[in-house]
């Protein structure tokens, strides 16, 4: 492993964005190649503290400095990645449903798919079942990602698997439920294709949704 | 009776232990500096954007009775629906920090302060319910200089999103309060705007009046438990 990509790998986890862009520019100048940055300096750090954060070494706004350093890389790299046609692992559409503004958890979502190297299409909250379908089918997502915090909106999350299935696009379009009160029986009981508990969860899900693909 | 009412940032500051929980810190760890750090930077920013405001208007029973009943979505049965019926007195309510506090944490997640932004975001949602617990205890306190004796009486609130009461019930909450009086409007989906709101009913009712068991349909998605919360608050008062 290039020293560099190493050092790049530990700005990240430790949050340190300045120095996480320009160890970023510094390996670009020397000619590494940009998937390889991303690889194994951004998305390895971004790994390392999903890791931590899973198993309580680490807390929630850690993760969220990590990301800022992630991002102050990405933003030198995304342009070379897109020259080379190289592509995210996937689209994934978040949305917390029609009738609920509760949206913290699942910008973390984001946030932490982005980390993985997902494209992430965020739509906010209050976002109606049919926009979520329209927009994953128009973009090609692999996954609709959808949060409530409150019963009388989680059913909502059974319009979007209705709509999905009805349009034909359920196999290949898959659906991830979470929030507070979301619990897995909640998501079969809908026919969604996976629940997560929290962010860190939700992107061991997403790989493992978007592998089995 | 209907009143604006208006509050410094000191009455509802949060409390450091409940936001750092809110982020998923658990109470008796200390978390490090740097987190410290950030919690004291987002109550700052929070204390510069806040402007807290309540507004409330008392209703008769049969009135009120027309407002929850909404638009017809509401579950069979529900805690309020049982509660109201019984209140000597009930007042509608919406508080709001104001836009500003929403604007600043918006502006941090689209700069990528993430964490400062997530820290803001939950310092201001645990000051919004604190928000809400003064507008109740204000209201409590206009009671009793009125004479309100109740020896037993409790008073409690209720918000429309919440234990079988539909989020739709907003729409003839708002149509009778007007809490645009203080910034506060619905969109389309019945949600509120500046985010940082809370809104509903506040039920001055004999204390045994607001005890229920946690078996309604509805209770058995919900795992915050809150309902058990403020009934153990309302026993100690």
């Amino acid at each position: 492993m290039d020293d560099r990509l190493t050092a790049l790998a530990d700005a990240v986890i430790a949050g340190r964005y300045a120095e996480a862009a320009e160890l970023t520019r510094t390996v670009i100048d020397a000619g590494v190649a940009p998937k390889m940055i991303l690889d194994d300096g951004l998305i390895a750090g971004m790994n390392v503290v999903g890791e931590r954060f899973g198993a309580h070494e680490i807390f929630l706004p850690d993760v969220l400095l990590a990301a800022k350093a992630m991002y102050a890389g990405m933003d030198l790299l995304q342009p070379l990645l897109e020259a080379r046609g190289i592509a995210s692992r996937g689209k994934i559409v978040l949305g917390t449903v029609r009738g609920d503004l509760h949206d913290i958890g699942k910008n973390l979502v984001g946030i932490m798919l982005r980390g993985a190297g997902f494209e992430v299409i965020d739509l906010g909250h209050d976002v109606a079942p049919e926009r979520m379908v329209e927009v994953a089918r128009d973009e090609g997502a692999i996954i609709i990602g959808m949060s409530a915090l409150l019963t009388t909106t989680m059913p909502v999350m059974r319009e979007v698997v209705d709509r999905l299935r009805e349009a034909r696009l359920d196999a290949d379009v898959k659906t991830l439920v979470g929030g507070a009160p979301v619990t897995e029986e909640f998501a079969n009981q809908i026919g969604a294709d996976a629940y997560a508990y929290d962010a860190a969860n939700a992107v061991e899900v997403v790989k493992r949704l978007s592998d089995t693909r | 009776m209907s009143a604006i009412l208006e509050f410094s940032f000191r009455e509802i500051a949060p409390q450091r232990q409940a936001v750092l929980e809110r982020l998923g810190i658990p109470g008796g760890i200390e978390p490090p500096g740097h987190i410290g750090e950030l919690y004291l930077a987002a109550t700052e920013l929070l204390a510069e954007s806040a402007v807290p405001q309540g507004v409330l208007t008392e209703v008769a029973v049969e009135e009120f009775a027309v407002i929850f009943e909404g638009e017809g979505h509401n579950a069979r049965r529900s805690p309020v629906g049982d509660i109201y019926p019984c209140a000597d007195h009930l007042a509608l309510f919406a508080a709001t920090l104001g836009e500003a506090t929403s604007r600043a944490i918006a502006h941090g997640f689209e700069t990528r302060d993430f964490a400062l932004a997530s820290m803001l975001d939950a310092a201001a949602s645990e000051t919004a319910d604190a928000l809400a617990e003064q507008t109740e205890r204000r209201y409590e306190s206009m009671l009793r200089e009125r004479g309100w004796q109740q020896q037993d009486g409790g008073v409690l609130r209720y918000s429309p999103g919440y234990c079988g009461w539909d989020v739709s019930g907003q729409r003839r909450l708002f149509a009778r309060l007007d809490p645009g009086r203080i910034g506060i409007t619905l969109n389309e989906s019945a949600l509120m705007q500046p985010l940082k709101s809370v809104s509903g009913v506040i039920i001055a009712a004999p204390r045994e009046a607001h005890e229920f068991a946690p078996t309604f349909d509805f209770c058995a998605a919900c795992e915050t438990f809150e309902c058990r919360e403020r009934l153990r608050a309302l026993r100690a008062r």
